[in-house]
Parts: C-alpha cells; structure tokens; sequence
C-alpha cells in the first residue's frame, strides 16, 4: 500500500506478523495428497495411465497389423499356455496367439483398446459439457429448470439400442460420405452415447447448484452486481466441481462398456474393425477351446472400468474439502 | 434324463416292455425337439417361415411329398401320377390323384377329396393372404369326381405338375375344421391356426405360440404300428449354437434344426458324445451377388440402384473373372462349414441332372487373376495400390448379414480382393432388417444399396424353373415394385429371358436340364452372381434316436413317424 519510510520506527516485537514458514498450499496441491492416500485410486490411475499409453504407443513398439490374415498360422495359442501344455500351437511372433482368421490377438487388443478407449473418452467428455450447462442453467434460472428437467426425464427413458439402430439407418450414409466408414461410425456411436448418458450429470448438478446459489458468498456476489455469468463461473462451477468429476469418471466406464455392447451386438463399426467388444463376440462361440479370447478383452474392459471406478471414488473424496486431510 | 425317457415311455405302455425298434404305437415315450427358432403357427398357408412348415408338418401332410434323394413318394395316395400311368394327361394339362382308402382324420372322420378341393379354395381365396399362393400357380379348377379322387387342371401345359398338394409346404387342411376361416378370416381363427385336425402322426395338445408345442401320438394314424413316440414336445427358440449344445453335449434334446455354424465350434460340440450332427445337400448356396446397377450414394433415391444408372465396373467382364479366380473356395469351406459345404461354380449345384460342371473354380489363382485386369487395362495409375477403370476405382462396399461365419469370409475375401487390387468396405446388417423386405428401410438385400452382397439361396422341390426365373429383367426390384423382386443382381440379358421362356414351353426333361444348365452357366460367366460354397443343412440327433433320415428337399421332419428309440 504505501511506501514503507526509512524513518519509521522499529515495530514491536509481539506485534509482528509471523512469516508463514512453509509456502502456501494450493488446492491442487491438497488435492493430489489426498488422492495418493486412497490405495485404489492410485492403482486406479497408475492402470489408465497404463492402458492408454499402451493403446497411443503400442502399435509404434508392436507393428504387426491387427487386421492381417494369416490362415496358416491360425488359431495359436499365447505363449504361456507352453507352460503347462508343451504341445499347444504356439509362437514368439504371436505371443497372445491369433484367433480363427489368423489375426495376431495383441495386436487387436492394442487396435481395439484405441477404438474402445477413444470412444469411452470422447463420449465421457461429449456428455459432461451437455450435463454440466444443462445442470447449472436449470439449477440457476429457475423459469428454465422445469422445462429442462423435464427434457432432462424425457432423455432418460430414451432406451439407446433402438435409438442408435434408428439412427445407423438415418445418419449412417452422410456421415460415412463425410468422414469414411470407420469415422463416421465413431461420431455416430459417441454422440449416441453422449446423448443418452448425460442425465444423471445434470440432476446432480443442478441439485448442488440449487443449494449453493442461496449461499451468503453468492448473496453477496449478486449484491455488489455481478452478473450470473460471472456468478457461475466464479463461484459455483469451481464448487460444483466434484461431483462433475465424479460423474466424469463413471460416465468413461459407462462409455466403454456401452461401445463393448454394441460391438458385441454387431452394430457399429464395420466388422474387420477390432474393438474389445468385438473380440468378446467373436469369441464366445469357441469359449471353451480358446478360453483366453474371450478372456483377454474381457478382463481389459473390467480393469479399465474397475480403475476408472476406484480413481473417481478416491477423487470424490480429494476433491471435498470438509473429507479431505482426514 | 435317459432314464426318465425310458420311464416315461414304460409308463405310456402298457407294461415294462422293453423299448424296441419297431414296437407298437407309443411304446417309446416322449421325443424332443428343438428349433432355434420358434414356430408361431401350426398353418403352413398363413406363414412362409420354415419353422412353422417344420413343425406343422408332423401334424398336417400333402398327398405326395420328397424323400432325402429329392424324389417323389406317394403319401396319402397309392401312387405319384406320371404320363407313364396315366395320371397326368399327355397334353400336361391335368393330374389326377387317388386317395388311399381307409385314411381318417385325428378326429375319426374320414380324409377325402372333399378336403383337397377345399384346401385349393382356402388358398386361392382372394380376400385371404395365402402365403403359398405359387403352389397353385397356372391352376385352373380343382375338382372331385368321387371321394377319392382330385382332379387338378391347369390353365396351359404344365411341364411340373407337381405344384399343388405337394410337399410339407401344401398340406391338405380338414374342410370341417376350417370351413369357417375362408377369405379374410383365415387369420382370425386362433384355434383352427393352433390346432389343426391332420392325418399326420401327432396331433397337439397345447401349442404356446413361439414357445413349446406338445403332442401325442395320434390314435387314427394310418399305420398301427407308428408313430414309436407317445408324446412330442417340440421347444421354441434360443441360438443355433445352445440348441447345438443341447443335443450334442447335455442331451436335454434329441433333435436339433439347422446348425449354422463353424466346423470346428461343430466338432468341439459332438466330442459332448450326446449326438450325432447329420449334414445333407440341396441346392442351397452362399454366393455374392454383384450389383449390375450403381448404388452411389449421390444418386438420387429412386434412381440409386436401378437399371436407370448401370455399374461403373461390375459389368467388366476381366473384373468380375477376376473377383471370383481371387478366391480360395476350398479354404473357405474349411473355415466356415467343413462337412456341410462343397465348392460350387454353380448357382444351381443341385438335382445331379441341372448342375452344370462347365465351369470350374476350385483354385485359387492371384497371379492368374492381377494379369486378367492388367490385360483389361485395369491397372493402378495413381500409385494408392487400388486399380481404376475409366477413372473410377475399384472400390467395393461388400455387405452381408450379421453371422459369425459371414464376418469371416468378408474378412478374408477382402484380404484377397486387396491382393489384385480391388480395395473394400465391408457392412454387415442385422439379419432381422437384411432379410425383413421392407421398403422403407435402405439396408435391405433387396434394396442392395452396396456393389456387392452374400447370402445363401435355394429353391423347394427339385424343379428349378421358378428359380432361375431370378435372372429374368423384369424381376429386378425396383421402386414401382415396392422394392420386391428376386432378381437380386438386377441381371438383365435378352438371351437369358429368351432362353428361360424356352425353358417354360419345355416338357422333355433331359431337354430341360440342358437348357437348366444354360441358364446357369449364362448367369455365372456373366458376372450376375460369384457362387461360393454348395451348403448343406446340418442337424444334430441323439445318439439315441433312430430313424432319422435328413431330408432337404422336404420338411426335415418328414419322416418322424418312423423315429425311435435306439440303445445308444
């Protein structure tokens, strides 16, 4: 404020302020001590992590082309099984062995990883925008809030296979003009999913902002006339912002799964195009002969849903001050 | 569970008597059957689905239908009428059949030829929707001199008389039972439609549409001796590959229909020791059927895929030879149907005396196949590994139903395809929406929105006129025919419309097989169609049933009054 003056006399001892000894904290910083705590949300993000380095650098490390036919070398089994069965039809070049076609099956997993995770991301954030703008305007202007949850219940007893086999039949073609087969399957698929799993986002935030909006901080925000804008993106969406993050991990679950569904009901991508929902469908037919082709894709969709689950519950409590440093 | 049929069956006897091959009526106790899909109705004439024909047919039966070879026995006659015995007349004009006497209905009254006639005007009703209407096709009049004789007359010389109350897809129905459901009742009539009287050796006791039938022996049947099973219960539903399971490796069934699926999943299944998969060879065949017309997206509905816009590279003789030497037949077989597929270059590989064995394709030639469109002029000129002619790039859109054995052979066809050249695309649409026929869909094989399509075709009976009546011109769908047609490929050649109204006008059969054959060998090297594999239909029995006779010309269950109970 002032300039300090060099004649000023020397303060007394008990009224000085104490230097803080540590730097300050940020919240982030809070945040992340907290999250290392919690055992399952580091395995949780230690495997994501894991998984989508693996699909991004994968093919650059293992090259073999997922989609190439090899008949001759078909049906191998992975490398382990010599463990226990020195006769089984194995290979170093096929380490997780190939399926009936002769398709090397790690490179499908890393393929169909890409396509599954891809989706399951692209999707996650797609209906985290809508949910959130949808939540917060219902939630603070309240002549909107009756119209839009009730768009908002309309959404969620939309059931999503009819509606996406509706909407292959309508949008297929221009899409796929537009932006090729696989392309324009993939915008078909996450908009589907997005369009149909932003709802529960939306209740929960608009539920929370309903409750901080008649908090005295944003009483007194209003007061010296800031405008809603400013309001909410100053003050509520920073506090709303855990359950956002919650519902942003559980919804990257329910993405990938969905996908998974839909690979395995045959819609979508075209049917030479791996995705860990295609494999399982493939497989499943010959389960008992070749258990680890249904096993592999199946437990690489659990441990990424299962470790996104763990890293949104441990987020849930790093990101709520009043659980936090307890 | 054996030991339960047994007791069930003992029970149904009359005493302990041991359960042996040609006992008398109902002395083996209960049979079941499972089809993955369910049967809706028990009246052949109100649904053209296989399931209901199937089923219906061990209740209601025709005067004379096939047997496994594909020839016709008599079945409630004494004999097939021919020219040689004087029961069609030597202009081709009438047949005249002879009911066996003593033939009663489940209810006790007597069969006569009464109920023939009527069935001919239940069918023929024009306020009802019969769904075999073809059968009666060029009919004219049936009559009745006495009860015991039909009189079928035809509008012109019929080469194939064997149309009408022929085979488990004409059954007679009793005129007592549905005299009231003509016309537009026919399919108000739930009790009739559920539980028809027939003179076949079961007869229903309850009939829970798309679920379970059960029956029982039918006490008036004709020979005193059969059927050996007292009861029947005939389940509904599920997936080829459980129903599969069931038979072979559980042995909750004996009798399993139609198992599409890969040999391997087939092999694994009878290793269960349960059951015995039984493989038998009409003229079905998987083919890829080229679309002679432009299916481009940018053409105006209406126009996109008719024979207004002909194909920019599929009517290219070196393309399609090409298409077809890239393929690895034997392989294919291999993969995806083993025992229950042979290589066919033919459209019609069966009856033996209209399969042509002009054409042979039973190798693979990649080399062979990348000269042909190199000598055409087809090569690769902007250097992105895909050929152009005339500019366009033999870029294919391949589609086909959703099918685990389909979805192998687009992928491994289009590894070929890119091998000469030729890039694809491959679809694959839920076989509900495929095969639904509608209209207003565009993913329908009909419609045939893509360059190329698979599926698999036959025909009923052993005479292939109607069938490859499919290549004639004006068959093709089209708009004005609400997209209905069986001209799939839209093949359209004066020579072969020409040929095949010869083929009509002809009576001689060697005659008619040559120009069969023709036919065939004109719509292959033509480019209308690349045929695949010769499939056959395989079902599954229990080691324990005997009898069993696969019959592909027929209901498969033709012959399930001879079934029994065998030690095994």
């Amino acid at each position: 404020m002032t300039e300090p003056v060099a004649s000023s006399p020397a303060p007394i001892e008990a009224l000085k302020d104490i230097e803080p000894s540590k730097p300050p904290r940020s919240q982030w910083k809070d945040v992340w001590d907290q999250l290392r705590k919690h055992k399952g949300a580091v395995f949780g993000m230690g495997f994501l992590v894991f998984i989508t380095l693996a699909v991004l650098i994968g093919p650059y490390i293992y090259t073999v082309d997922p989609q190439k036919l090899d008949i001759r070398n078909k049906d191998f089994r992975p490398i382990y099984t010599a463990i226990w069965d020195g006769d089984s039809k194995v290979g170093w070049n096929k380490p997780l062995g190939s399926d009936q076609l002769g398709r090397d099956n790690l490179a499908q997993l890393i393929a169909g990883g890409r396509a599954s995770m891809a989706v399951g991301w692209a999707a996650m954030l797609l209906s985290l925008v809508i949910g959130t703008f949808i939540g917060v305007v219902a939630g603070y202007f309240k002549r909107l809030d009756g119209p839009l949850m009730r768009l908002t219940d309309l959404f969620l007893s939309l059931p999503i296979l009819p509606l996406l086999l509706v909407a292959v039949t309508l949008f297929r073609q221009p899409l796929r003009a537009n932006f090729g087969p696989e392309g324009g399957m993939f915008i078909l698929i996450v908009t589907i999913i997005a369009i149909t799993s932003w709802m529960p986002t939306a209740r929960i935030v608009r539920g929370d902002v309903l409750a901080i909006k008649e908090r005295e901080f944003v009483l007194a925000a209003r007061s010296i006339g800031t405008t809603p804008g400013r309001i909410i993106g100053r003050h509520l969406l920073p506090n709303v912002l855990s359950p956002i993050m919650v519902s942003a991990a559980l919804g990257l679950a329910t993405a990938i799964i969905t996908e998974s569904a839909l690979s395995f009901l045959g819609v979508g991508f075209p049917s030479d195009f791996p995705t860990w929902g295609k494999m399982l469908a493939d497989a499943v037919v010959r389960m008992e002969e070749f258990p680890e082709r249904v096993l592999l894709p199946g437990i690489a969709i659990s441990l990424t849903v299962l470790s996104v689950n763990y890293l949104g519950d441990g987020l849930r409590d790093a990101l709520d001050p009043r659980i936090r440093g307890r | 569970m054996k030991l339960k049929t047994l007791m069930l069956g003992a029970a149904a006897a009359f005493a302990l008597a041991p359960a042996s091959a040609m006992a008398e009526r109902g002395s083996d106790g209960e049979v079941k059957i499972i089809y993955w899909q369910a049967p809706s109705i028990l009246n052949p004439f109100l649904s053209g689905g296989t399931k209901d024909v199937e089923s219906a047919s061990m209740i209601i039966e025709p005067l004379a239908r096939y047997n496994e070879k594909g020839e016709l026995v008599p079945w409630l006659v004494d004999e097939v009428p021919t020219v040689g015995n004087g029961g069609v007349s030597a202009d081709l004009t009438t047949i005249t059949w002879k009911i066996s006497s003593g033939i009663k209905w489940s209810d006790g009254s007597d069969f006569t030829s009464a109920d023939v006639k009527f069935t001919y005007d239940y069918c023929t009703h024009p306020e009802g929707g019969c769904a075999q209407l073809t059968k009666f096709e060029n009919v004219e009049s049936v009559d009745t001199p006495d009860a015991n004789t039909v009189v079928v007359k035809f509008a012109g010389p019929t080469p194939n008389p064997y149309g009408p109350f022929v085979g488990g897809e004409s059954p007679i129905l009793q005129a007592a039972q549905f005299a009231n459901c003509l016309g537009a009742a026919a399919s108000t009539c739930t009790e009739q439609n559920f539980n028809p009287i027939g003179t076949g050796p079961f007869v229903v006791d309850e009939f829970k549409p798309n679920d379970v039938i059960t029956m029982s022996a039918n006490p008036n049947y004709r020979d005193p001796a059969k059927p050996a099973f007292a009861k029947v219960t005939f389940k509904g539903g599920g997936s080829a590959a459980a129903s599969g399971t069931a038979v072979m490796e559980t042995g909750e069934f004996d009798y399993a229909w139609n198992l599409q699926l890969a040999p391997d999943v087939i092999a694994k299944m009878q290793e269960g020791g349960k059951g015995t998969p039984v493989a038998g060879f009409g003229p079905l065949v998987e083919r890829i059927m080229l679309n002679q017309t432009n299916p481009d997206p940018n053409l105006p509905e209406g126009e996109r895929s008719t024979a207004m816009h002909p194909h920019p590279f599929l009517q290219e003789p070196a393309v399609y030879k090409a298409m077809s030497m890239a393929i690895d037949r034997p392989l294919l077989v291999e993969i995806g149907y083993g025992q229950a597929g042979k290589v066919s270059c033919n459209w019609v590989p069966a009856p033996a005396a209209f399969a042509s064995e002009k054409l042979s394709c039973d190798t693979q030639d990649i080399e062979g196949a990348k000269a042909m469109l190199d000598a055409a002029g087809i090569v690769d000129s902007d250097g992105d590994g895909v050929r152009e002619h005339n500019g366009v790039p033999l870029s294919i859109l391949y589609q086909t139903s959703t099918n685990a054995v389909r979805q192998d052979f687009q992928a491994l066809i289009k590894d070929w395809w890119s091998q000469i050249g030729i890039e694809t695309e491959l679809r694959n649409i839920e076989a509900s929406v495929f095969f639904g026929g509608d209209a207003g869909s565009p993913d329908t094989f009909q419609k045939f929105y893509a360059d190329v399509e698979m599926y698999a075709n036959t025909f009923n009976g052993t005479d292939p006129q109607a069938y490859l009546g499919n290549g004639l011109c004006d068959k093709a769908p089209r708009p004005d025919t609400q997209w209905q047609g069986e001209n799939i490929s839209r093949f359209c050649m004066p020579e072969f419309d020409a040929l095949h109204a010869e083929l009509t006008k002809t009576a001689d059969m060697a005659e008619r097989a040559r120009i069969g054959r023709e036919l065939n060998d004109m719509m292959v090297e033509n480019g209308g169609m690349i045929p695949l594999v010769h499939r056959g239909r395989l079902s599954a029995h229990a080691n324990s049933l005997g009898g069993v006779v696969l019959n592909v010309w027929d209901s498969e269950l033709w012959n399930v009054a001879d079934w029994h109970r065998i030690d095994g």
